[in-house]
């Protein structure tokens, strides 16, 4: 609080701010608590697990963390996934997740909380989403004041979509990533404002942490150079500008080099070009600025045309030479989830294990209102406010607005990059209507009672140190100055002083009927409201289901199934350590994580070949398949089957993924072989290839055995083929709820029969041995 | 639930402790077989085929011979099995006495036990059907027998006595010596199927022999002709137990045991024919008192180390070795052979070493890991004929370098080091003299 400081001490307005210091930070706690409390019904409502997939992945590579250390697990050599490959688990993985919580268990242990990994992983996405509010008031105070920054961060404390990733036990890389995206704008916005090296290194270091903690980090070295070159083109060029971009493409390229899982692609792949572009640009700009500093303007020109003309020649050598450097490359040197968001048609085209992801998928309308509710009306405001005055960081934030908008619109799960800008935008707009609403009512109140002093009053009932009021703002304006003075800037932004002088003037003209603004103060509350609401059921209802125990509510009381830990729990009282367990990707992590067993596929989807083997072998006959897991030494087939409790997302409804996954990679698996018309069913219309297959049979052996007529309540249709036995698999177990379905591989036959061949042969053909054949006991 | 466990875990423990004690046949330690039971249709089998079950006998066998309809037939008592081996002399019985039948006598070789069926013409369908999970085919046509117009033996002119002398080449099977007399044999033919590789043709008919009835006008071609006829026939499971199947019952009487044999158109005479050493070597086999290795565990270690590493390293150097061994009979003898081969597998060999052997049991070699990491196994596939099959085969993971084990200064990068230092005194340099350059 560098304002308040610098205030003379003892003035009322001093006084003000002191106290709206102490609030603001009060309310920022509160918002923390908030966040951190509203993401715990996942632990009131079912118990304190680690949720769905992945997260039991980052489990266990925090377990072996706590217990080996740091360099063992940098090391570490996974031998019990991608069996025989096995996986390089220090070099494959975003380590920044694991560490934190790895930290956070270590420092509770020394200071003797004896906390388990568990508990602490379970509770790291809620602490650091009250961090995440953090910084999002930090970014958005630097943005439009601290009013604004207050409001996005109570916003975003409970924005659904950022809940449906961060609530306890979902322990996911984007439960920290989300804290280090919007700490890394924070902070570039911050040097931006500020021009000072200082702030520009803790950028490079947020960025390093945002490295190491998500692949979204490639976000970030996008987005700011696009912002560099958008200032660029505009015209607002300037010393803070460079020291905000420079270093931290240097230090930042650097530091993510250092990250395993990144290494060399940090300067390899496209996705990181375009900072190395606009990193020359600015220096070439940087260039002319100076060079137009020490030139007259005649000689500036002949000097332009001479650079310009050579410049160009140069600049389409390097392009050609770096597009035919791309093009060579098969991908083009793109990533295929990063092409997938340039063309979202792409990975359904392409790249089959992409497209079957259903987060992957382009999000449907509702999901914008289920995930962002009333943020959405408020974002176009928010723009708006941003564009009175534009300054660099507002245009940042509307930046930033309009990339994650489209992004989110190639994947769902990129929603969560959306949050926290609709949510700054949001912030703004209700701060904005807020000071416009409560600045009326007070001009208004006070005119009515004193006609004469209508000046002084409006500036003296002006809302504390809020960005939009005149005075305050020509305040932060003067802040704003020192700092930058601070950071050894004795330039003076000569635009501003008429900015801040037009916006004076703006607001006044602002000044809105008592009554309309009464009514929309309340409308704005019952918005508020609404999304409170939403926000809180979502935490409640929607997103707090920890996916490996569901309920259902029915007429007669709650059914709680907890097959996936049942049968994960068999697995490792009744196996053998060594034992290697075949299920389609998804169940990979929580196998290895639960069940402490060896599993040939994992949810990291690192080699589509090993993946389509496994696909290939559900879609194949039985001793097809039984041949592909024998070569692959696996003991116990894993499927998971939803048809009795109506479960939707088994293997069943994940088959056709399998198929073509398998089919891309092996063509005699052809995904027109298990459709009838196109369609995909499993009655009795089904095609012989789908009844056949094995995915088919181990999910449907002896179904028809729990009501007699086999009729499956997810896909709501009795099943094709009701009677069959399995001869090279045989049943070991199945679940309560019949959800999970584990077979053996039966062992190869201790002899070989003779003459089945022959035997068919001569029923045909031989009519004496038929004689003989039928009455054998005479 | 946990009590039935418990208890049967007991009688699992008890019956641990007392087999050793009731019985010292049949194990792991001792392969020969012990206790045989001999079915007959008709008692006077045991006086027609002396030589062949006094040659057991004196072999140490114990032998209980049943009649195969006796209705007080058991293989297994208490879950336990009675017997090591099987001799089944009733090629006429329809249908066995007591809790046997033909599902029961093949779980008997499942279970790793040894059977010698002998059929003959007119063999029944059980006895057909017991043959055919053996993977042996018996000609349809129960009244047809093996007829040879040019291989048959001269002593009684009859063209179904068979005088066959096409046997399988191994020393494991038939014996070190030679057998120098045709073999004699009347009886059914059967076929195997060339896919299955886990029989065996021990005794194949000459090219000119057929199998027909010889009593009737051939009125098709045969369906079984030439070498494709096999005589006597050894199954080997794939847990290692061994069969031997045989057309004819003949074949192992006193009465061809002593009789002398001169093939058609051949002009050795042999005093005695080939049956009593064949029949005897074959059963020597067959009871595993011969071609029954053992191995000891897969043993590894880096080079210059004695202790099993848990993981291993990329281009790591490591010694393998194994010992095997081969049962004489009455003891454990070190196998000789210069065959046996190691893989490094991971999906396909990627190591594939002949084990050198220093003729005391031990096999070993040495290699470097290669440069793929990996779950990797230790594979030892040995199947050589006559031999019981190894199959032998442990995991090691391979991992990478650490971070640590590379290079720390690759001298062709050295340009690119003195470049980072020349910078960074520049700059200092340059940043010295801008700032106080007045």
């Amino acid at each position: 609080m560098a304002a308040v400081e610098s205030l003379p001490p003892g003035t009322p307005s001093a006084m003000r701010n002191a106290f709206g210091t102490v609030l603001s930070a009060l309310i920022l706690v509160l918002i923390g608590v908030l966040a951190f409390s509203i993401r715990l019904f996942s632990v009131i409502k079912y118990e304190s697990v680690i949720h769905e997939f992945d997260p039991y992945f980052n489990y266990r590579v925090t377990q072996f963390l706590s217990k080996n250390g740091i360099y063992e697990f940098w090391n570490w050599f996974d031998d019990r996934t991608w069996y025989p490959l096995g996986r390089v688990i220090g070099g494959t993985v975003y380590p920044g997740l694991t560490l934190t919580a790895g930290t956070i268990w270590w420092v509770l242990n020394a200071i003797n909380i004896p906390l388990s990994v568990e508990t602490v992983c379970v509770f790291t996405a809620p602490v650091f989403s009250a961090f995440a509010s953090w910084a999002t008031y930090l970014l958005t105070k630097e943005v439009k004041g601290s009013g604004a920054g207050l409001a996005a961060a109570a916003l975003l404390a409970m924005v659904p979509s950022y809940i449906s990733r961060s609530v306890a036990g979902s322990y996911d890389n984007e439960a920290v990533a989300i804290f280090a995206l919007i700490f890394t704008f924070y902070l570039y916005i911050k040097t931006l404002n500020t021009g000072s090296l200082f702030y520009a290194t803790l950028n490079a270091i947020a960025y390093f942490y945002m490295v190491c903690s998500w692949g979204g980090y490639t976000f970030i070295i996008n987005l700011i150079p696009m912002h560099v070159l958008l200032c660029i083109v505009t015209g607002r060029y300037s010393p803070r500008l460079y020291i905000a971009y420079a270093p931290l493409v240097v230090l930042g390229t650097l530091l993510a080099a250092l990250v395993p899982v990144v290494g060399f692609n940090a300067v390899l792949t496209s996705e990181h070009f375009a900072s190395f572009l606009v990193f020359i640009i600015i220096h070439v700009v940087a260039l002319v600025y100076y060079i137009k500093g020490i030139l007259t303007p005649k000689m500036f020109k002949v000097a332009v045309t001479l650079v310009v003309s050579i410049g160009l020649v140069v600049c389409l050598i390097v392009v050609a030479v770096l597009v035919a450097l791309v093009a060579s490359s098969p991908t083009g040197g793109w990533s295929g989830r990063s092409l997938s968001l340039l063309d979202p048609t792409y990975a359904s085209k392409y790249i089959p294990i992409i497209a079957s992801v259903s987060e992957h998928q382009p999000p449907t309308w509702p999901s914008y209102f289920m995930d962002i509710n009333v943020l959405a009306f408020l974002v176009p405001a928010g723009i708006i406010a941003c564009f009175s005055p534009l300054s660099d960081a507002s245009s940042f934030v509307v930046l930033y607005i309009v990339m994650s908008v489209y992004f989110s619109g190639v994947m769902v799960r990129l929603m969560l990059v959306l949050a926290p800008a609709a949510c700054i935008m949001s912030g703004i707009a209700l701060s904005q209507a807020f000071d416009v609403f409560t600045g009326s009512i007070k001009y208004q109140l006070s005119s009515k009672s004193k006609d004469d002093a209508e000046d002084n009053t409006s500036t003296k009932n002006a809302p504390k140190d809020d960005a939009s009021s005149g005075k305050a703002d020509k305040g932060e304006e003067v802040a704003k100055e020192r700092l930058s003075k601070k950071g050894k800037k004795k330039e003076r932004e000569p635009a501003e002083k008429p900015s801040v002088k037009s916006k004076i003037v703006k607001k006044k003209a602002l000044v809105l009927p008592l009554e309309a603004s009464i009514v929309a103060l309340l409308l704005l509350i019952m918005l508020g409201a609404f999304y409170v609401i939403h926000c809180v059921w979502a935490a409640a209802e929607a997103y707090s289901a920890p996916s490996i125990v569901l309920t259902s509510q029915s007429h007669d009381g709650l059914h709680v199934f907890d097959d996936f830990r049942e049968s994960y729990a068999w697995l490792s009282h009744n196996t053998d350590v060594d034992d290697k367990v075949a299920s389609w990707w998804d169940y990979g992590y929580q196998t290895t994580a639960m069940a402490n067993r060896t599993v040939i596929v994992d949810n990291n989807t690192w080699n589509n070949t090993h993946i389509a083997t496994v696909g290939t072998a559900m879609s194949s006959p039985e001793k097809a398949a039984w041949e592909i897991f024998n070569s692959l030494d696996v003991k116990y087939v894993l499927v998971v089957f939803g048809g009795v409790i109506g479960y939707p997302s088994d293997d069943i409804n994940k088959f056709l993924w399998m198929v073509r996954i398998g089919g891309g990679e092996f063509p005699h698996i052809k995904e027109a072989d298990y459709l009838r018309d196109g369609q995909y069913r499993i009655d009795s219309e089904a095609t012989p290839t789908m009844l056949n297959c094995l995915m088919y049979k181990l999910c449907y052996y002896r179904f028809v055995e729990t009501d007699g007529k086999g009729y499956d309540r997810v896909r709501r249709t009795e099943i094709g083929k009701k009677h069959f036995k399995l001869t090279h698999f045989e049943e070991v177990f199945t679940s309560h709820h019949w959800m999970v379905r584990i077979y053996k591989l039966k062992p190869q036959k201790n002899r070989i029969r003779g003459r089945v061949k022959k035997l068919k042969q001569k029923t045909t053909s031989g009519v004496s041995s038929k004689s003989v054949k039928k009455n054998p006991w005479m | 639930e946990a009590n039935m466990m418990n208890l049967s875990r007991s009688v699992a423990l008890i019956s641990l402790f007392l087999l050793p004690l009731l019985s010292f046949s049949f194990s792991v330690d001792n392969p020969t077989d012990r206790r045989v039971l001999v079915l007959l249709d008709d008692l006077s089998l045991k006086s027609s085929h002396s030589i062949f079950f006094s040659t057991l006998k004196s072999r140490g066998f114990d032998l209980d011979f049943k009649l195969a309809d006796d209705s007080k037939l058991a293989l297994q008592r208490y879950g336990q099995y009675l017997y090591d081996g099987l001799i089944i002399f009733a090629p006429s019985t329809e249908r066995f006495g007591g809790a046997l039948d033909s599902k029961s006598i093949a779980d008997f070789v499942d279970s790793g036990r040894d059977l010698i069926l002998s059929a003959d013409t007119s063999a029944s369908d059980l006895i057909r059907g017991i043959a055919l999970e053996c993977g042996v085919d018996f000609d349809e046509d129960s009244s047809a027998m093996v007829i040879d117009h040019s291989s048959f033996s001269l002593s009684d002119g009859d063209h179904t006595l068979i005088a066959a002398d096409d046997l399988v080449k191994s020393d494991v099977i038939l014996g070190k010596t030679k057998i120098e007399a045709p073999v004699l044999f009347r009886g059914v033919a059967h076929s195997l199927n060339p896919t299955n590789n886990l029989v065996l043709k021990v005794l194949s008919a000459s090219p000119s022999a057929y199998s027909a009835n010889p009593s009737s006008k051939l009125s098709s071609p045969p369906q079984l002709t030439g070498s494709a006829i096999s005589l006597v026939s050894v199954m080997q499971a794939r847990n290692n137990a061994r069969v031997v199947i045989s057309g004819s019952l003949q074949l192992f009487s006193d009465r061809l045991f002593r009789s002398g044999v001169q093939k058609a158109g051949s002009p050795n005479k042999y005093e005695k024919s080939g049956n009593e050493q064949f029949a005897t070597e074959l059963s020597k086999w067959v009871f595993h008192e011969r071609g029954h290795l053992k191995a000891g565990s897969l043993v590894h270690h880096r080079v210059g180390e004695t202790d099993e590493p848990a993981i291993y390293r990329i281009k790591d150097d490591l010694e393998f070795s194994v010992e095997i061994l081969e049962w004489s009979g009455r003891s454990w003898e070190p196998y000789v052979a210069d065959d046996l081969q190691v893989q490094f597998y991971m999906m396909s060999p990627y190591v594939l070493k002949t084990l050198s052997t220093d003729k005391k049991g031990m096999f070993h070699t040495s290699f470097k890991v290669p440069d793929v990491y990996g779950v990797f196994q230790f594979k030892v596939e040995y199947e050589k004929l006559g031999y019981t099959t190894l199959s032998l085969s442990k995991q090691i993971p391979v991992r990478p370098y650490r971070h640590n084990e590379y290079e720390r200064f690759i001298p062709t990068a050295y340009p690119y080091y003195g470049a980072c230092f020349t910078t960074m005194a520049g700059f200092f340099v340059f940043s010295f003299v801008y700032l106080y350059h007045k």
